[in-house]
């Protein structure tokens, strides 16, 4: 029954390549008219998605519904969902007029038809010239290219070519139009024009628009319904002001938009505390709840400090300023932490200023942990642990209190009893303060690439992948960029382990 | 400006001293001498003797034939294997792009023997006498075919890969999208290869006389191409007078072609350039 | 009511699923035929050529019948024969000599075609390419017929008259190659090398030579192997007087010593060999360039 709402549902849709899970259990509904964009860094998966709905990958598991129909492993040609691709595509050996027409030479379109007995019989035919003409004159003046007809594709501009590539694919009337990051070989003011006239047509001939890009702004400024993406999982889905006002999570924040981010602590019903001062907001987490906090720089409020001012409120110092056109972006520092702030007001560099936040402002975000876990780590026979490739000197006695570890490596009870620990499942954890991280590969525990990074005001929290895609995530003052080559040092006094099962079964005698 | 008179001299010089005994042909094609280097007279008379020569207007005939079927057979060959090995797996791929320099590379004598070898070889076990006009083809085949690859495949790797996507997305099906996409965009590179056949085919001479058998228009004796028959004239004696017309008429064509080409290249680049302004 | 549908719909799902799969391996089955041609007229003629190389004909006296058995005769032939090493000797000199000669004046003809001050647009190096239109047999005639009009006939210049004769057919397999590479050139190296005061000499051979290397190599390729096995050239050239490999090939094969003719196209192709390894190291680009014409 809900399958019927829906113009196309994806569920529980997985893509790998080999090893790589580039989409991993994608499920996602989208109504009829809709605009949707899926939003992420590169290599999220979102383009991967949008060719399964295409039709040129085929998903690993899963489904993919079209009208409630199973369309998962019917091939491109056979599904009513054109693509306008990255770079256009467009066929460079026929005109702008034989280009859109493309489609419509191929297309059959059934008919009905009395036969000889009397009986009323489907058919099907071809468009004919006229029909296709008819259509075609149309698809142009939608994009406004009438007078181009006849021009060779490689006399045409980007953005005209942009525009044959868009209107060759909704002469075909689709269902569902799919668009792989159209605008990203365009120039800025071509990209922002492109933009309003996408969503003008979008409302015009009212079908499902499907949109992949990299950029928030053009998801923000598009779109009915924003899917956030990352690492082949959706983070996030809702409406732009939801995603842009509620983000889900610290990626989202930091993905869509500039925003402040810190790490916070419930200190009370309705009352978090980061910057060192105590705010109201207005969700509701658990008191003593580590948690996320994001604050947009324009909800940053200042006021100018006057004379000696009132320490009772959180004051910063502005120690950047640069005009943006039609506002100031002001970075102030408050303590050791930064706080981005932007407004129309003029003020003074290096002026104090008091920082104010109103409570709906605050957007607290769970935070999915402050350690990293590895649950699938064990220990070897010299009682290290092993943590996918790397190698931990780990103080096993943790696992027993008053345990020693004997000369053959066996760990002893108080009791006396000998575990032998060879092979045992752990899970091990560590807090991101304990994990540092050091330029270029060999210097470390492990070697890795830095592959996130969010700025939480006065630290960095750095995501660094291993080869064997296992994350550290840590907490460093430097700044790192994406890509780097780095090492992971983690001190192993400081890794915390938890036996898996019970410890009685590693007993010797 | 000295170095732009040398380097102008130096060509022209090299150029006449590559075209002299084709120009030297050439003069003595207006006169009826038996050797080049007497001139009895100015005369027409060689033309009209060309194309009453029974013998070299078979051969001719014969030449164009084998030139025009052997050269569409590589040339479908050819491009078939450029776009299914283009589209295979990277291992399949390198090692048909290896096996086709192997012919590239090989002497003519060798291709010409070992082939020849080879139907000797298989006549004598099935007892049947190879050499035919199949077997000249097949050996015209081998000569041109890893150039039809070879021309064909820049153009591939230049194609937009989304082009055969945006294709099937717009309801064609995979052979339609090959049709209507894939080959007219390779078209350039198809062409040239089929010209390059051409050109290898007609020059061709250890190759035919080795894999010749009767047919064509030589009837019940073996296929005599211009290759062969002119090396069976020179063999005895000086090329004989109406070839001098003959190649009076190739270099006039050949001369045309030249033009033609660069006419077309420079209306080619005058359009580039236009383009580009865009 | 669902139910029935989707049992209807299942084969059609799976017909149109297998048709999928057929159409996804389609493309790249196109090169079946090109495939089978290769191993049936490529492959297939060049083992026979390994298997004659490597056996002798035995006839066996009780029976009168003949068999092939392994044997290094043909090998032991060829290196025995004094006839067969001389040939050997005299390809490879007139080989080099040639290349040298065809290098030496394509060279500085590349050189100053390339240099759009003398050379403005490409029709000229297309008239040094236009020759091997004209028949390539009728062109060695009228060489000869030219020749022997000067007074070098192969009777009494077999060696100049084979070598000129080559020279003449092989003088544009050299220039395209270097002609291409010298288009491609690093203007703006050989600005600085001038800048940096080297003198016109210097600035040839220390910059110019060195950034030529792959079109000399590819260059040297195409003239040397061919010029080893050309058969028509010196045998109408020299009037029978010089053999080559290509000739003495030819005269294995007509005298029907399939195993010694085997051995010596081995021979060959070892050479060819060679001059694939040395062409996938060096002469990439150039290899394509050339196919073009």
């Amino acid at each position: 029954m809900a399958e019927k709402d829906y113009i196309i549902s994806l569920q529980g849709v997985t893509k790998s390549f080999g090893n790589n899970t580039v989409v991993d259990d994608f499920n996602l509904d989208i109504a009829k008219g809709e605009f949707v964009t899926f939003l992420g860094p590169s290599g999220c998966g979102k383009t991967t998605t949008l060719r399964m709905i295409a039709g040129f990958e085929t998903p690993t598991s899963g489904q993919i519904l079209l009208n409630g129909e199973d369309i998962t492993r019917i091939p491109p040609h056979k599904r009513p969902i054109n693509t306008v691709f990255q770079r256009y595509a467009l066929f460079p050996h026929l005109d702008v007029y034989d280009n859109v027409a493309f489609g419509l030479k191929l297309k059959k379109i059934p008919y009905e038809k009395v036969n000889k007995k009397g009986e009323t019989v489907t058919k099907y035919r071809h468009f004919t010239r006229q029909e296709i003409d008819e259509k075609v004159m149309r698809a142009l003046k939608i994009i406004d290219l009438e007078d181009l007809e006849n021009r060779d594709i490689s006399t045409l501009s980007g953005g005209q070519q942009q525009r044959v590539a868009i209107a060759r694919a909704i002469v075909n009337e689709p269902e569902i139009l799919l668009l792989d990051e159209p605008l990203g070989a365009l120039d800025l003011k071509m990209r922002k024009e492109m933009q309003l006239e996408l969503k003008d047509m979008h409302k015009k001939i009212g079908i499902t628009f499907i949109y992949v890009t990299h950029d928030q702004e053009e998801a923000l400024t598009m779109s009915d319904t924003i899917v956030v993406m990352k690492d082949g999982v959706i983070q996030q889905v809702g409406n732009p002001i939801d995603i842009y006002n509620e983000p889900v999570n610290a990626f989202v924040a930091n993905f869509i938009g500039e925003s402040n981010i810190y790490n916070a602590t419930m200190v009370g019903k309705l009352k978090v505390k980061f910057l060192n001062r105590v705010f109201d907001c207005i969700d509701d987490f658990p008191l003593n709840e580590k948690v996320d906090v994001v604050v947009r720089p324009e909800d940053v409020e200042m006021t100018p400090v006057k004379g000696e001012g009132d320490d009772s409120r959180l004051k910063g110092k502005i120690v950047t300023k640069i005009f943006k056109g039609i506002h100031y972006e002001y970075v102030l520092m408050v303590g050791k932490s930064e706080i981005v702030a932007q407004s129309t007001k003029d003020y003074a560099q290096d002026s104090f200023v008091y920082i104010d936040v109103e409570p709906e402002n605050i957007q607290i975000m769970k935070r999915s942990s402050t350690e990293n876990v590895y649950p699938e780590a064990y220990l070897d026979k010299n009682n290290k642990l092993i943590i996918s490739d790397a190698e931990f000197d780990v103080d096993i006695t943790q696992l027993l209190k008053g345990s020693h570890v004997d000369d053959a490596l066996y760990l002893i009870g108080p009791d006396g009893k000998k575990y032998d620990l060879d092979d045992a499942d752990v899970i091990a954890s560590i807090d991101f303060n304990d994990v540092q991280i050091v330029d270029g590969h060999d210097n470390g525990n492990v070697n890795g690439t830095v592959v996130e990074t969010i700025y939480k005001g006065d630290h960095y929290a750095v995501l660094v992948r291993t080869a064997e895609e296992e994350d550290y995530i840590l907490a460093t003052d430097d700044t790192w960029n994406e890509g780097d080559l780095v090492s992971v040092i983690v001190d192993p006094s400081k890794i915390r382990l938890v036996l898996k099962g019970d410890l009685s079964k590693y007993e010797v005698e | 400006m000295v170095k732009k008179i040398i380097g102008r001299c130096y060509i022209y010089l090299i150029l006449i001293l590559m075209y002299l005994p084709v120009l030297v042909l050439i003069a003595f094609s207006f006169t009826e001498a038996t050797n080049v280097g007497e001139w009895t007279g100015f005369s027409f008379n060689l033309f009209p003797r060309l194309f009453q020569s029974e013998e070299i207007m078979t051969a001719l005939a014969n030449t164009v034939i084998i030139a025009i079927t052997s050269a569409l057979a590589a040339t479908i060959l050819g491009t078939l294997g450029a776009i299914g090995a283009f589209y295979s797996k990277k291992r399949a791929r390198e090692a048909i792009d290896l096996a086709t320099q192997i012919p590239v590379v090989n002497a003519e004598i060798v291709v010409a023997f070992s082939l020849t070898v080879m139907f000797v070889f298989i006549g004598n076990i099935i007892n049947v006498y190879m050499f035919s006009f199949w077997t000249l083809l097949v050996g015209h085949i081998c000569l041109s075919i890893p150039f039809v690859y070879t021309s064909v495949k820049p153009k591939l790797q230049q194609m937009d890969p989304s082009l055969y996507e945006a294709a099937l997305d717009l309801g064609a099906s995979p052979s339609k999208a090959l049709g209507k996409v894939i080959i007219p965009e390779i078209m350039p590179g198809v062409f040239s290869g089929f010209l390059l056949s051409i050109t290898l085919s007609l020059d061709d001479f250890i190759v035919t006389a080795f894999t010749r058998g009767s047919g064509l228009l030589s009837g019940e004796k073996k296929i005599e191409t211009l290759s062969t028959l002119i090396q069976a004239k020179i063999k005895k004696g000086p090329i004989p007078p109406e070839m001098r017309a003959l190649t009076t008429i190739l270099f006039v064509v050949v001369i045309l072609a030249v033009i033609g080409v660069s006419i077309y290249k420079n209306r080619q680049d005058k359009k580039e350039k236009t383009r580009r302004a865009f | 009511m669902k139910s029935n549908e989707a049992a209807t719909k299942t084969p059609k799902a799976d017909k149109k699923a297998k048709a999928k799969r057929f159409f996804a391996l389609q493309r790249k089955y196109l090169c079946i035929p090109y495939i089978i041609f290769f191993i049936l007229f490529i492959f297939a003629p060049i083992v026979i050529i390994l298997f004659y190389a490597f056996t002798y004909e035995v006839v066996d006296p009780a029976t009168h019948t003949a068999h092939f058995e392994f044997s290094w005769q043909p090998l032991v032939n060829f290196f025995t024969d004094p006839s067969k090493i001389n040939v050997l000797f005299v390809s490879l000199f007139i080989a080099t000599i040639t290349t040298l000669i065809c290098l030496i004046i394509g060279f500085p003809l590349a050189y100053f075609l390339a240099d759009k001050k003398i050379n403005k647009n490409a029709v000229l190096v297309t008239l040094f390419v236009a020759p091997m239109w004209i028949n390539f047999v009728l062109r060695t005639g009228a060489t000869r017929d030219l020749l022997t009009w000067f007074g070098i006939n192969g009777g009494t210049h077999p060696y100049l008259a084979t070598i000129i004769g080559m020279v003449q057919n092989y003088l544009p397999f050299v220039i395209l190659p270097l002609y291409t590479t010298m288009t491609k050139l690093d203007k703006s190296q050989i600005e600085a090398a001038g800048d940096l005061g080297a003198n016109p000499a210097q600035v040839m051979f220390k910059n110019i030579i060195p950034q030529a290397i792959p079109g000399i190599v590819s260059a040297c390729l195409m003239t040397f192997m061919p010029t080893m096995s050309s058969y028509v050239i010196s045998d109408v050239l020299s009037e029978g007087k010089i053999t080559l490999f290509g000739n003495y090939i030819e005269l294995e094969f007509t005298n029907k010593a399939w195993n010694d003719g085997s051995f010596m196209a081995f021979v060959m192709l070892l050479f060819i060999a060679v001059t694939m390894f040395i062409s996938q190291k060096f002469g990439k680009d150039d290899e394509k360039e050339a196919g073009q014409w």
